[in-house]
């Protein structure tokens, strides 16, 4: 063995092409197939996609950094599970490119805190954390609420969420940032938004205030719809699975 | 630095920077009828090209330098890279004490939006790991290929091309997070553009590498050149694997990942932790295997355990990500075998280490009595300590405890200083006088400062990312007598208050040392030259064959 690589060590190409053999291995065996074996993601025909208010609150969410101190991933575990909510499902992120499971819970999961705390809440948390949480080291996001949310090219983004792999249709890109705007007013003409992303989209003045749809707006859509695409959690188990 | 370019090679720098410019003008215009931050981006690209580009034109005229360069090593890259080096130590820890701090005192971020911990986290660990790591790894292994071959880089022009468009990368990369460009990937953070143009640095510095050892005059290829390829090779396959992605738009800095949910976040900790095993290990072990028995004046303990320990983690560490998801909706199959591989894994690791200490042996007094080699010394212990953690934190049940908390923290940290930092220290002071022809560091007394300075300062940070992050775990599980869980999540945040405060102030201690040493090594540079060299380094030798 050791003669082998005696001789093999003289070869620079054969070293190069050993080394990237011996270390693809490991990532081939565990990655590629869990593309293919399909129990590895259940299915949901009933899962909804990100509307584009959403979509943009989940972009200003990966902007700030929130991934670093929050997870959004309910462990197979008893207190994972009594203090967060049932434990997440793989689908539940199926159509989250990137996936924003984290790695470090400097604050609380967020996987399902849709609906949790009031739009006000979360307004005023954002603004100022510690005004509501006395004790808490988050830090403040006050600019949002003044920042008007950039819609224009919400179309192309839906594009290329659907060159990924999200079923975003025609309709939902050529409408993206009118529905994005449709759905911080709720005064306004909705009605192609529900048709479009489903009865259960929530359409309200997420920050309060109607002059303008900020930042605030989208963020706060996005947070009260985290856990709440896909019912496959709250379904029972099918029998004999 | 562009006295030691032939003419042909300073027409090419002046080519390429020229494109560079022109290039920076285009992201730069395009962003900007979008509103979007890749603008400055734009600027910063073409600006960087501007500057080198009248370094290259005031050196324009100076004379080529003569055929006896070819009798010699290529040494300026190395030169510029450890200074670069040092200064993002500086900057990168200077920015985790930052962030650190931000957890005790959260007000710090002067409301605006660039100083929020989100933004500035990624500052601090791309400043260190690519900053300061891959710096002193491109500047180091130039140095290594070189020795070990017994011959001169092909040309002077592609090394300067890989350190400076390296530098670039990295710029970009801790601008942008700063103005919220970031691809959320942990350690893949930089959006689409620069992942590619990192692409394009890391060929050419393969192509350098493998040139240079196609030139040697060793039939052998040393086993510091085993690490630092497979560095070189895999970070590549890692980077490029991970980083694919779709752009919403050429003119825009966003883009979507090509992945999602599960196989997005296996992906991901496949990159995220090779970039641990092929950044921030192999290439360090590179570094180890080259100046600590350099510094030693001993061989290297045992070519047999060298050949195991490479493979092993070559071959083990690939299949360990998945332990980064213990308990997650990634199918338990594929943690299963991240554990297991993860408790293989300690074998090669140990006898690397092993093998390194050993190497100690009939000059344990040289390292009792130099810091520089103690430096090298104690970073093997902390690579044995840290990879037996990291083994012992990859059992699920004990991830059940660790995982989310800053117990990972405290162990990434072990690696980190106590590893990845004190080997790069301890190198750096063995090459400094080296390069620069001193007879020794300007303060023997200062490097032993350094030394202890990091030592207290990784084991505040260690321990008290321990407590914490145990006390943090076990808080979280803890039910009282009615089956309901004790206590809320802010009661947890409160008792880490304590440790956070103690983490930043190991952290200070660390980056205290690194303003130290990079006043020492200053100070040795400004140092007149001896007339005769010193001796130490590998002598220059007579029959280097003409570069083409």
């Amino acid at each position: 063995m050791f003669g082998i690589h005696y001789r093999l060590e003289r070869k620079s190409i054969t070293l190069v092409l050993a080394i990237m053999v011996v270390a693809s291995i490991g990532g081939l065996i565990e990655i590629a197939p869990l593309f293919t074996i399909d129990e590895t993601v259940e299915t949901d025909p009933n899962m909804r996609v990100y509307t584009p208010l959403e979509l943009a609150g989940r972009n200003i969410y990966i902007r700030e950094g929130c991934y670093a101190c929050h997870s959004q991933m309910i462990r197979t575990l008893q207190d994972d599970v009594d203090r967060y909510g049932h434990y997440s499902l793989a689908v539940e992120s199926k159509y989250d490119h990137p996936m924003l499971w984290g790695s470090k819970r400097t604050g609380p999961d967020l996987a399902r805190v849709g609906g949790k705390y009031s739009d006000a809440w979360q307004v005023a948390h954002l603004t100022n954390p510690r005004s509501v949480v006395p004790q808490s080291v988050m830090p403040k996001y006050r600019w949002l609420n003044t920042t008007e949310l950039q819609t224009t090219y919400l179309g192309e983004h839906l594009k290329a969420q659907r060159d990924v792999g999200v079923p975003y249709t025609d309709a939902m890109i050529a409408n993206a940032p009118a529905d994005a705007v449709a759905q911080a007013s709720p005064d306004g003409d909705t009605q192609g938004l529900v048709k479009r992303y489903g009865p259960a989209t929530q359409v309200r003045l997420f920050d309060g205030d109607k002059r303008t749809v900020s930042e605030m707006d989208a963020l706060v859509a996005y947070l009260q719809v985290l856990g709440k695409l896909s019912k496959a959690a709250q379904a029972p188990e099918p029998a004999g699975k | 630095m562009i006295s030691g370019l032939t003419l042909s090679e300073r027409q090419a720098a002046i080519a390429i920077l020229i494109l560079g410019t022109m290039i920076g003008i285009v992201m730069a215009a395009a962003a900007a009828m979008r509103a979007d931050a890749m603008e400055i981006h734009g600027y910063i690209v073409a600006l960087y090209s501007l500057g080198l580009l009248a370094v290259v034109l005031r050196g324009y005229f100076a004379p080529e330098p003569d055929d006896t360069r070819l009798a010699s090593y290529y040494d300026d890259p190395s030169k510029a890279g450890i200074i670069l080096s040092m200064a993002w130590a500086v900057f990168g820890m200077f920015m985790g004490v930052w962030v650190a701090l931000l957890l005790a005192f959260p007000d710090m971020t002067f409301d605006t939006a660039w100083a929020s911990f989100g933004r500035m986290r990624p500052v601090h660990t791309t400043g260190v790991i690519f900053g300061f790591g891959g710096n002193a790894l491109i500047a180091t292994s130039y140095h290594v290929m070189q020795r070990t071959s017994r011959a001169r880089m092909p040309g002077q022009f592609s090394p300067w091309f890989v350190l400076l468009g390296y530098n670039l990368f990295c710029i970009l990369a801790v601008s942008g997070y700063f103005m919220g460009i970031t691809q959320s990937k942990e350690y893949a953070e930089p959006e689409w553009y620069a992942d590619i143009w990192l692409v394009v640095v890391w060929v050419t510095y393969l192509v350098l590498y493998l040139r240079t050892l196609a030139r040697r005059k060793e039939p052998h290829i040393y086993v510091a050149n085993w690490y630092y390829l497979a560095f070189i090779l895999v970070v590549a396959i890692l980077h490029i694997v991970n980083n694919l992605a779709v752009p919403v738009s050429f003119a825009g800095a966003k883009s979507y990942s090509a992945f999602s949910g599960v196989q997005d976040a296996m992906t991901q900790w496949w990159y995220g932790h090779n970039a641990v095993a092929f950044f921030l290990t192999a290439g360090f072990l590179g570094m180890m295997y080259y100046y600590l028995p350099k510094r030693a004046g001993r061989p290297i303990y045992s070519y047999r355990m060298s050949i195991i320990g490479f493979w092993g983690i070559t071959f083990f560490y690939m299949w360990a990500g998945s332990h980064h998801l213990h308990y997650t909706a990634l199918p338990q199959w594929v943690q299963t075998l991240g554990m297991t591989f993860s408790l293989m894994l300690l074998i090669p690791s140990w006898i690397a280490a092993a093998n390194a200490l050993l190497t100690l042996n009939g000059a344990w007094d040289k390292v009792r009595d130099d810091a520089t080699l103690r430096f090298m010394m104690m970073a093997a212990v902390f690579y044995g300590l840290s990879t037996f953690e990291g083994s012992f934190m990859a059992i699920r049940p004990v991830n059940s405890l660790s995982h989310y908390t800053d117990w990972t923290i405290g162990h990434v940290h072990s690696g980190a200083l106590g590893w990845v930092a004190m080997i790069t220290f301890g190198s750096i002071y063995a090459l400094v006088p080296w390069l620069w022809k001193r007879e020794r560091m300007h303060s023997p007394a200062l490097v032993e400062v350094h030394f202890w300075l990091a030592l207290a300062g990784t084991l505040i940070y260690v321990f008290a990312m321990w407590n914490s992050g145990v006390l943090q775990g076990l808080m979280w599980r803890t039910y009282n007598d009615s089956g309901t869980l004790t206590y809320s999540f802010l009661d947890t945040v409160v008792a880490m208050h304590p440790y956070y405060i103690a983490r930043a102030i190991g952290g200070l201690f660390f980056l205290t040392g690194a303003v130290v040493g990079s006043y020492n090594i200053w100070m040795t540079i400004r140092q007149p030259a001896p007339t005769v060299a010193p001796p130490g380094d590998e002598p220059v030798l007579a029959h280097l064959e003409p570069a083409e």
